[in-house]
């Protein structure tokens, strides 16, 4: 017992120097795994104040953009209407029928040059937000909720290693998953597309719906470039239809029928 | 409080800040994002065996990654360049006698800065970038990111030194 007593007092410094690393380590791995919450993350109110407040400063320059954004969304979606009103007097809406929830948010951290890229939001679990919920802007997929505070919350960006998001050809219904090899922020790339999907340069991809996260036949992006191996598919380019490096305001969705769903995928 | 560990908390601040709100968000030439906030870690008073400053830098990196939620790696990089700071000096100045409590970075030679401040900064920017790619498989990209990162970071640090660094004699 002496003797550890007096081998931890001579060699305090180093001792400590590996809890410090064994410590930032523990953290980095825990940080890696999808499925837990990050410990170390920007959902807390001192960062959350910073990133706010900051954000509110520095909007203006990028109103222009925002605004172009918004109108054409706009113009996209009374067209939309316009094509259905003639039929929505004879269908009795019922609000059973609505699937997805959309939350308004405005992102006040972006990323988009490391390899894991985390958004924070300024809305968390007040307004609504939960952990695995599927983040949209007007034009694509942005990424998934991974962290709520009361309120803030952090976005798993289309640009991280864990994010692997479900796609399907616009013009065929095959399946595909989406990935990001941490190169280009412009660029995805598409695994696990079956080779006998058709497949040219400039073909649209959209969301599978397969997942319950995102609605179906959002546009992802279009593909830029391929390898057509014998038996599958190789190195897919896909240029991304949002530019990630410049989202304000996004969507957050909320599936209505996500724990119905769920419960019936767990047990058949 | 003293003076010292007022204006150490006081640069500590200003250093967290200027680092998560303006350099993170700099994107220079598409990428370049310089960690100026080692700085820190270059200026602080040395001591022999000094485990409040190990405890100082591990909290300087993990307040830069609560802001840039990228777990623990900027808190593993800057404990180790904190562990190895005092060793590095002595090795460059080869001088055994190396009077701690008056040392000034400032009045030594460039040539002597540039080599420390060089090696600390691409040491803390591989492990950085290694943690956050984590597979050997981009190599190439961590060292580019290490190489032109870490120049970055090193011009910046060097001329901060010569314009906010302490010439005259200043009793820590």
């Amino acid at each position: 017992m002496q003797q550890l007593v007096s081998f931890i007092e001579k060699n305090k410094y180093v001792l400590l120097f590996l809890f410090l690393e064994f410590l930032a380590f523990s953290l980095t791995f825990q940080s890696k795994s999808y499925h837990k919450s990050q410990l170390v993350n920007s959902t807390n109110a001192v960062t959350g104040f910073f990133f706010k407040n900051y954000n509110a400063f520095f909007a203006l320059s990028s109103l222009k953009i925002e605004n172009d954004r918004l109108q054409s969304e706009n113009t996209y979606l009374r067209n939309v209407l316009d094509v259905k009103s003639e039929e929505i007097p004879l269908v009795k809406i019922d609000s059973n029928l609505q699937k997805n929830h959309y939350i308004a948010a405005k992102v006040i951290r972006n990323n988009y040059t490391h390899r894991n890229n985390i958004l924070t939001l300024d809305k968390g679990r007040k307004d609504g937000l939960r952990t695995d919920m599927g983040v949209v802007n007007g034009e694509s997929i942005i990424g998934i909720v991974n962290n709520v505070s009361e309120n803030y919350a952090t976005v798993l960006s289309v640009l991280h290693s864990q994010s692997k998001i479900n796609i399907r050809l616009k013009n065929s219904f095959y399946l595909g998953s989406l990935a990001w090899n941490g190169k280009d922020y412009k660029t995805a790339q598409v695994h696990d597309l079956q080779r006998q999907a058709p497949l040219s340069i400039g073909d649209s991809v959209v969301s599978g719906g397969k997942s319950a996260l995102f609605p179906e036949e959002i546009l992802i992006g279009t593909v830029l470039s391929f390898d057509a191996g014998p038996k599958k598919y190789d190195n897919i380019q896909i240029e991304l239809a949002t530019d990630m490096s410049n989202i304000g305001h996004v969507y957050v969705i909320k599936n209505l029928d996500k724990t119905e769903r769920e419960q019936l995928e767990i047990d058949p | 409080m003293n003076r010292t560990t007022l204006l150490l908390s006081f640069r500590f601040g200003i250093l967290v800040l200027l680092q998560v709100l303006v350099l993170n968000n700099l994107n220079f030439l598409g990428h370049l994002n310089p960690n100026l906030y080692l700085l820190f870690v270059f200026l602080y008073p040395l001591k022999d065996r000094d485990t409040y400053f190990l405890w100082t830098a591990f909290f300087l990196g993990i307040c830069i990654d609560f802001f840039s939620n990228s777990g623990g790696i900027n808190a593993a990089a800057c404990v180790s360049i904190a562990f190895v700071r005092l060793r590095l000096l002595k090795l460059i100045l080869n001088r055994k006698d190396l009077d701690l409590k008056l040392f000034q970075l400032r009045s030594e030679s460039l040539a002597s800065i540039l080599l420390y401040v060089s090696i600390l900064t691409f040491m803390h920017h591989f492990i950085l970038f290694a943690l956050e790619y984590y597979n050997w498989k981009y190599l190439d990209v961590i060292l580019q990111k290490t190489l032109f990162t870490g120049l970055f970071t090193i011009v910046l640090s060097v001329l901060s030194i010569y314009l906010f660094g302490r010439k005259k004699t200043f009793n820590y």
